[in-house]
């Protein structure tokens, strides 16, 4: 049997090395929001893990909704993306600073 | 060790070294192919933690639907890749100094004695026919019924803010016009003169 803390451990460096891509990949919004999936995949794992060895289904139903605002934020997170880069031709995170106050 | 914890040990490694690939590889098409491996590998230690429904949910909607999306707005932009890897090695120092940082807190909470097998023991055996897909819609049916709707709200406002975002008109396509098409009669298009017959002109 893996113990539970052996899931949280992986879970912990998952989640640790999708924040390090935030920060090397600050140019590329692309790669950023890759790195929240990470984050988003690590903190689900942790949900279900707690979810089996607490032997409780609402972890599960939580994984569930996180899954779907994941999705939605997946498609409107693309979609401002492509009108950015159809009005700015870039996206390079450095040179979208038109509403820098 | 038991064959569980060797497919465990396994798959947390193959996890490990797809994410560092992930947020390290210069072209975005090949991360989008390691963060599928990601999510692939993180449905087998689901189906390990007994979790099918979701496990099975993953790789449909993330791999099937989203990391497809992914790669279709990666290869339509333009996009510069040597550009855009600037400031990597830069910012290699901070972020290994943040990440090292939240790992270490992270680690002294949960990788204690507070989560150890002492506090929780072996997770429950379920029997042969025990069903995972049942049991969830169980408690996503009549304890989260509301939250459900909710995401089913979510999901619809999704969809239209994609879809609007992304609509555009362009200017020199031609379209059709189906009501003025439907409304259009005989004499629109059509015009009957009255004249009178001509002889035909001699010598020509």
């Amino acid at each position: 049997m893996v113990p539970l803390s052996h899931f949280l451990i992986l879970n912990a460096i998952l989640f640790s090395l999708s924040m390090a891509g935030i920060f090397l990949n600050r140019k590329n919004v692309i790669i950023l929001l890759m790195a929240i999936e990470l984050m988003l995949l690590a903190v689900n794992m942790n949900f279900i893990a707690f979810s089996r060895y607490l032997d409780d289904p609402a972890g599960q139903v939580f994984v569930f909704f996180v899954l779907t605002v994941a999705a939605a934020e997946a498609a409107i997170g693309l979609a401002i993306l492509v009108v950015v880069f159809r009005s700015r031709r870039t996206i390079n995170v450095a040179e979208l600073d038109e509403l820098r106050g | 060790m038991t064959f569980e914890q060797i497919i465990f040990y396994w798959f947390a490694a193959v996890l490990t070294a797809s994410a560092v690939t992930v947020i390290t590889v210069r072209n975005p098409v090949h991360a989008a192919l390691f963060l599928v491996l990601c999510f692939f590998t993180s449905a087998g230690l689901w189906l390990l933690l007994e979790a099918e429904f979701l496990a099975l949910t993953l790789v449909l909607v993330y791999v099937g639907a989203v990391m497809v999306l992914f790669l279709f707005v990666v290869m339509m932009l333009d996009i510069n890749v040597e550009q855009l890897k600037q400031g990597f090695v830069r910012y290699l120092p901070v972020g290994a100094l943040v990440a090292v940082v939240v790992m270490i807190e992270l680690l002294v909470v949960v990788a204690g004695p507070n989560f150890g097998v002492e506090r929780f023991g072996p997770p429950v055996k379920h029997d042969a026919d025990y069903s995972n897909t049942a049991e969830l819609g169980y408690t996503l049916y009549t304890d989260y019924v509301y939250p459900f709707e909710i995401a089913g709200v979510i999901l619809l406002v999704a969809i239209i803010a994609a879809i609007l975002l992304t609509l555009r008109k362009r200017p020199k396509t031609r379209y059709q016009n189906p009501s003025e098409q439907v409304q259009v009669r005989k004499e629109d298009r059509l015009r009957i003169i009255k004249m009178d017959s001509e002889p035909p002109t001699e010598g020509r």
